[in-house]
C-alpha cells in the first residue's frame, strides 16, 4: 500500500503531540476509539475567552493513518472557532491525506475526536453560563 | 557469485520474515538450473535418455526428502506446496474412509488451508472438532485423548505454528493416535529442516512439506503418505495416475530437484543452523528487553523453533509500528483495515488480549540473518517503540497508573 507524502510527513513528524490539563475549564478533551479495535485517539483543544481554539494537542494509539489524521486535525482546528471546527468532515481529512479506502475509518475517528473534544469543552462551559443568568 | 548470498544490501529492507518465505539457497538454484535447459526431459517419458535422466533426478530428490524425515522414498508424493498437501491429506483420507468414520480432529491455530479444508468437509457432512490451545500455544494432550472417538478418522495437528513458532508435542500425539488406530497428519511446513522429524519414531502417517519455507523453490511441496500400515486416500487431481495415483500431472523436474537439494542441505546443516539461530534469537530477545519494558513474548519460549519471535509491544499498535520500521521486512498480527479489524486468530486463540494482540510483530530469523542485522533491527524497533509510546494515550494512562480496562471504550 503506497501512502501519500503528506501522510508520511505527519506520521514521521507529527504536529502537536502532547497533553494539556484536562481539568482546565478552557480545555476540551475527546477520547475516542478502543484499544481492542486497534486505535484510540485523544484530542485536546484549548479555547480562548472569545471562543477561538488557540491550541490543540493529540496522542494516538493506532496505525500510521490514524496518527497522521489526528496530527492533521490539530493543525486544522487551531485558529478556528468551535463552531467552525465542528464542521470539519472526515472526507476532508481523507482527501487531504489521500487515505486508501481501508483507512477511511481513521478519518472518521479523527472527526469524532474533534466533536468529542468540543462537546467536552461545551459541557464544562454550560454550568458557568447558566450560573451567570 | 560476486557477493555471499544474503549479504544485506542496505538499499533494500532488511528481511526478517523467514516464516513467510525464505530465499532459495543459491546451492539449490545451481542444482536446479540444468533441468530447465539441457536436462529438460519429461520424467514420465520411458522411451529415451531425456526421460530417464529427468526421472533419475526426480527419484534422487524423492530420496533426499525421505531421508530428512526418516521415510522411504516410495512414501513421498510431490505436490504444488503445503496447501495442496494439506488439502490432499485431509480431504483424501476423509473421503476414502467416509463409510467407516466421519470425524476429524484439528486445532484452532492451524494454518488457514487446514481450517478451510475442514470447513469444506463439514459442509459435506463430516464432523470436525477444533481443539483449543493453552496459553503457551500448545494443545492439551489429555483433551485430545478425550476427543478421539471410534468414529475419528484423522487427527491433523501442525508441527510448528507459522505465527508463533511453537512446536507441538508431535511424538506424544503420534503415540496417542497410533494407540487409538487413528491416522495422524501433521502440517510440517514450518518444521521440516528446522527440527528433527522422524515419521517412524513419531508415528506420523501423513506429513505436509513446503519447498519455499526451507530455502527451496516456491511452487513445490510434498506429502508423506505412510505405506505400512497403509494410508489410502482419494486423489484431488486425477489424470495420468502419476505419484502412485495420488497426484496426477507431469512432475516439474527442476522444482523437485530443488526441493530435494533443500532437504539435503537442511539435513546436513540443521544442527549447526539451530545453534546459530538460537544465539541470534537470544541476542535479539535479550537486547529488546534491555531497552524496553512491557514487551511480551507470544507462545512458549522453550517449545519453539529458534528462528521465530512473536512479540507484543504494549501500547503501540503493530501496523503503526511497522510503518516506522519500514526498512525492516517483518509482519504484524494486527490488521487495522476496515475489512478486518480483527487481530490475528492465532494470538486470540492463546488468550492474548485484543489490545495486546494489536501490538504484535512477528520477527523471523533465518539462514542468512547476521548479528549485525539483529543489532540493527533491535535498535530500530526499540527506538520506534519509544517514539510511538510517547505519542500513545494508552502509554500515558499506564504511566499515570490508570488501568485502561477500567475505561468504558466505545467499540467501533
Amino acid at each position: 500500500m503506497a501512502y501519500s507524502d503528506k501522510l508520511l510527513d505527519h506520521y514521521e513528524n507529527p504536529r502537536n503531540v502532547g497533553t494539556m490539563d484536562k481539568d482546565d475549564d478552557g480545555v476540551g478533551t475527546g477520547l475516542v476509539g478502543a484499544p481492542a479495535c486497534g486505535d484510540v485517539m485523544k484530542l485536546q483543544i484549548k479555547v480562548s475567552e472569545e471562543g477561538i481554539i488557540e491550541d490543540a494537542k493529540f496522542k494516538t494509539f493506532g496505525c500510521g493513518s490514524a496518527i497522521a489524521s489526528s496530527s492533521l486535525v490539530t493543525e486544522w482546528v487551531k485558529g478556528k472557532t468551535v463552531d467552525e471546527a465542528v464542521e470539519i468532515k472526515n472526507t476532508d481529512i481523507a482527501d487531504e491525506l489521500a487515505l486508501p479506502p481501508v483507512k477511511i475509518h481513521c478519518s472518521v475517528l479523527a472527526e469524532d475526536a474533534i466533536k468529542a473534544a468540543i462537546s467536552d469543552y461545551k459541557s464544562k462551559k454550560k454550568p458557568e453560563s447558566e450560573a451567570a443568568e | 557469485m560476486s557477493t555471499k548470498q544474503g549479504t544485506w544490501n542496505k538499499n533494500a529492507p532488511l528481511y526478517l520474515d523467514y516464516q513467510a518465505t525464505t530465499p532459495t539457497d543459491e546451492r539449490v538454484v545451481e542444482k536446479m538450473l540444468p533441468y530447465f535447459t539441457e536436462k529438460f526431459g519429461n520424467p514420465h517419458s520411458r522411451t529415451h535418455h531425456y526421460g530417464w535422466e529427468a526421472e533419475g533426478a526426480v527419484e534422487e530428490a524423492r530420496a533426499q526428502i525421505a531421508s530428512l524425515i526418516g521415510a522411504s522414498p516410495k512414501e513421498i508424493i510431490f505436490t504444488s506446496g503445503a496447501t495442496e498437501s494439506n488439502n490432499l491429506a485431509l480431504k483424501g483420507v476423509a473421503h476414502f474412509y467416509k463409510d467407516k468414520k466421519n470425524h476429524i480432529i484439528t486445532c484452532v491455530t492451524e494454518h488457514k488451508c487446514v481450517l478451510d479444508s475442514c470447513r469444506h468437509l463439514e459442509q459435506e457432512g463430516f464432523e470436525v472438532t477444533y481443539l483449543p490451545v493453552q496459553e503457551n500455544g500448545l494443545i492439551d494432550l489429555k483433551l485430545l485423548e478425550d476427543t478421539i472417538t471410534e468414529n475419528t478418522a484423522i487427527v491433523s495437528i501442525m508441527s510448528v505454528n507459522n505465527e508463533i513458532g511453537v512446536i507441538q508435542p508431535i511424538k506424544e500425539i503420534g503415540a496417542l493416535c497410533r494407540a487409538n488406530k487413528v491416522f495422524f497428519h501433521t502440517d510440517a511446513a514450518q518444521a521440516v529442516g528446522k527440527i528433527p522429524l522422524d515419521v517412524e519414531d513419531m508415528n506420523i502417517d501423513l506429513m505436509s512439506i513446503s519447498g519455499h519455507k526451507i530455502y527451496g523453490p516456491m511452487g513445490i511441496g510434498a506429502l508423506y503418505v505412510r505405506r505400512r500400515p497403509r494410508v489410502r486416500l482419494v486423489a484431488l487431481i486425477t489424470g495420468g495416475g502419476q505419484e502412485r495415483g495420488m497426484r496426477s500431472g507431469t512432475l516439474p523436474t527442476p522444482l523437485c530437484v530443488g526441493l530435494g537439494e533443500a532437504c539435503a542441505i537442511a539435513e546436513k546443516e540443521m544442527s549447526a543452523e539451530t545453534e546459530r539461530l538460537k544465539m541470534l534469537r537470544d541476542r535479539f530477545y535479550d537486547a529488546i528487553n534491555a531497552r524496553l519494558s512491557e514487551v511480551y513474548l507470544n507462545g512458549d519460549l522453550e517449545h519453539r523453533i529458534p528462528g521465530n519471535l512473536n512479540l507484543s509491544f504494549a501500547y503501540v499498535e503493530g501496523e503503526g509500528l511497522m510503518m516506522g520500521v519500514n526498512d525492516l521486512a517483518v509482519s504484524s498480527g494486527s490488521a487495522c483495515t476496515s475489512a478486518s479489524l480483527e487481530p490475528s486468530y492465532v494470538l486470540r486463540a492463546l488468550g492474548v488480549e485484543e489490545e495486546l494482540a494489536h501490538t504484535s510483530l512477528r520477527i523471523g530469523l533465518g539462514r542468512f540473518t547476521t548479528e549485525e542485522e539483529v543489532d540493527y533491527a533491535v535498535d530500530k524497533i526499540a527506538s520506534e517503540v519509544e517514539r510511538l509510546r510517547l505519542m500513545s494515550p494508552l502509554w500515558e494512562m499506564a504511566q499515570e497508573g490508570i488501568d485502561i480496562k477500567s475505561i468504558e471504550w466505545a467499540e467501533h
